[in-house]
């Protein structure tokens, strides 16, 4: 890691030909899983990843069940044809990891209180990974939990940012997370103003931590704008198309 | 799969009032300042057999780290590197709610978080340790046991394991007719940087360093910062169920870069055993 050059070159493109402000292609499309109660498909650069909600439902096995709220499970998974050395389909370490963030990533922004002795499970499969996948997941996530109507104070955005060529850059792609110099996974509840997931790997001088931290919040922020859109789509993209041709 | 989960301990309801009233006036249950951490006792070379090993008591945190050096195949990818390898596991002696058997969501937490702060400070360079390249490597393996568990279980393992390897002594091995041979010699392990590991943990509005078990079960988020040598960031990890404000997270970070600074001091004046 971090001796790689070239990362950027002279006119301050990187190897996708983004600058170092912007973010890769995301497309959010809500409601693509039919059977679930809730669901979403993200394509984040190269990343497609679909996440579906079932429930709030009843609890198997009973004893897991809490009185007083809901449980939120969380499965994270890549599929063996994801990546590109096959991967194997067995839940590996990272998965339980990335299962265990994501789930508390998004757990402070429902309102679980709400349906006691109940579970709700979500699940997140990648189908192609690009780097960025459990922020790409975890977006995805949430949208698919507002549209099955889970009572949330907030949604949750996420985005990376990073170190390339001793640069602070926003959504670091695959080849920059293996080359790169570090990677800042970052989830934040845009309105109430709260990082709910923050990882790092890599190295960081306090004063580019600073810029990295606050580069990844503002990649939130156009995240959300995304996840917006794509919800009012589903629920409203009649409407607006009217209110936009008068 | 990932689920939400009861406190590990009950803190009775009065206990926790008293817990939030404590530090609401600034002072914690066992007499601590908010900043402060727990006496850390640390005692290299216990295990012989291994190649370096450290006993980490972080108040009633009790850890054990040995080395054990091989050679081996080196990881894909990484071909002219060694291996490095660490795991952990929460003994059933920990605690009461501990149960023999494979690890749980928590503890692969723990061994992934602790290893990150390790490999992505390169304090082990890892390129010194090649034997063929893209063929035969060293591979350290770093294993930890916890013994006794009372709260930050990732600052007490990364201590353990920090001193485990300063304390090791690498074999020599080398190439003889296409086989490896150990020499029975031994050199100091390649070491770069000294990584310090600092959990902050936010309990109400109020961030405290260095939890015990018990207000680990009161805390609602708590995050994990390593920094090297030069102060600069290595690692993070965020956990628990709650979130940070950007102005604590920034706050808990300078904490990790002053804190991690008297903790490596005291790691450089271990006496050099064995």
């Amino acid at each position: 890691m971090s001796q790689a050059k070239n990362l950027i070159n002279g006119s301050g493109r990187r190897t996708d030909g983004r600058t170092a402000d912007e973010l890769r292609q995301i497309k959010i499309t809500v409601g693509v899983v039919k059977n679930a109660d809730g669901s979403a498909f993200i394509e984040f650069g190269r990343n497609k990843i679909v996440a579906a909600v079932y429930g709030p439902r009843e609890v198997h096995p009973k004893h897991m069940a809490l009185p007083d709220r809901c449980i939120l499970r969380c499965r994270y998974h890549m599929s063996p044809f994801s990546t590109d050395t096959r991967k194997n389909p067995a839940p590996s370490r990272r998965e339980v990891e990335i299962s265990k963030v994501m789930r508390e990533s998004l757990e402070p922004a429902l309102i679980l209180e709400d349906y006691p002795r109940a579970a709700i499970d979500l699940f997140v499969e990648v189908l192609q990974a690009d780097g960025g996948s459990r922020c790409a997941g975890i977006t995805a996530a949430s949208v698919a939990l507002a549209d099955a109507g889970i009572n949330m104070r907030d949604i949750v955005s996420a985005c990376a940012a990073g170190k390339i060529d001793n640069k602070i850059v926003l959504d670091i792609n695959d080849t920059e997370d293996k080359e790169g110099g570090a990677d800042m996974p970052v989830a934040y509840m845009p309105h109430l103003e709260q990082v709910t997931l923050l990882q790092l790997d890599g190295i960081l001088t306090p004063e580019q931590f600073n810029e990295c931290l606050d580069k990844a919040i503002g990649g939130c922020n156009m995240v959300y704008e995304i996840q917006r859109q794509a919800l009012m789509q589903k629920y409203f993209g009649n409407e607006t198309e009217l209110k936009e041709e008068q | 799969m990932s689920s939400s989960k009861r406190s590990t301990i009950i803190v009775e309801h009065l206990r926790k009032q008293q817990m939030w009233d404590a530090i609401s006036k600034g002072k914690r249950l066992d007499g601590r300042n908010l900043n402060e951490t727990r006496l850390i006792e640390i005692e290299q070379d216990i295990i012989k057999k291994a190649n370096g090993s450290a006993k980490v008591k972080l108040g009633n945190s009790e850890v054990v780290a040995g080395v054990k050096v091989e050679t081996g195949e080196p990881f894909e990818g990484l071909e002219n590197k060694g291996a490095l390898i660490l795991s952990a596991e929460v003994l059933p002696t920990a605690s009461p709610y501990i149960e023999p058997g494979p690890p749980d969501e928590e503890t692969v937490e723990l061994a992934r978080v602790v290893d990150r702060g390790i490999r992505e400070s390169s304090m082990i360079d890892l390129d010194k340790l090649v034997l063929v390249p893209g063929k035969i490597v060293y591979t350290i393996f770093v294993d930890c046991s916890i013994i006794n568990t009372d709260g930050n279980l990732f600052d007490a393992t990364s201590y353990a394991v920090v001193s485990a390897l300063i304390s090791s002594k690498l074999p020599i091995f080398e190439i003889q007719d296409g086989r490896v041979v150990d020499t029975g010699n031994s050199q100091d392990p390649p070491i770069t940087t000294i990584p310090i590991s600092i959990t902050t943990v936010r309990i109400g509005d109020v961030v405290i360093l260095d939890p015990t078990a018990e207000e680990e079960a009161c805390m609602d988020a708590r995050i994990t910062i390593a920094t090297n040598s030069n102060g600069h960031y290595t690692a993070i990890q965020k956990g628990s169920t709650g979130a940070f404000t950007i102005e604590q997270i920034k706050k808990a970070a300078e904490i990790a870069r002053i804190k991690g600074e008297e903790i490596r001091t005291k790691l450089k004046e271990l006496p050099k055993t064995g």
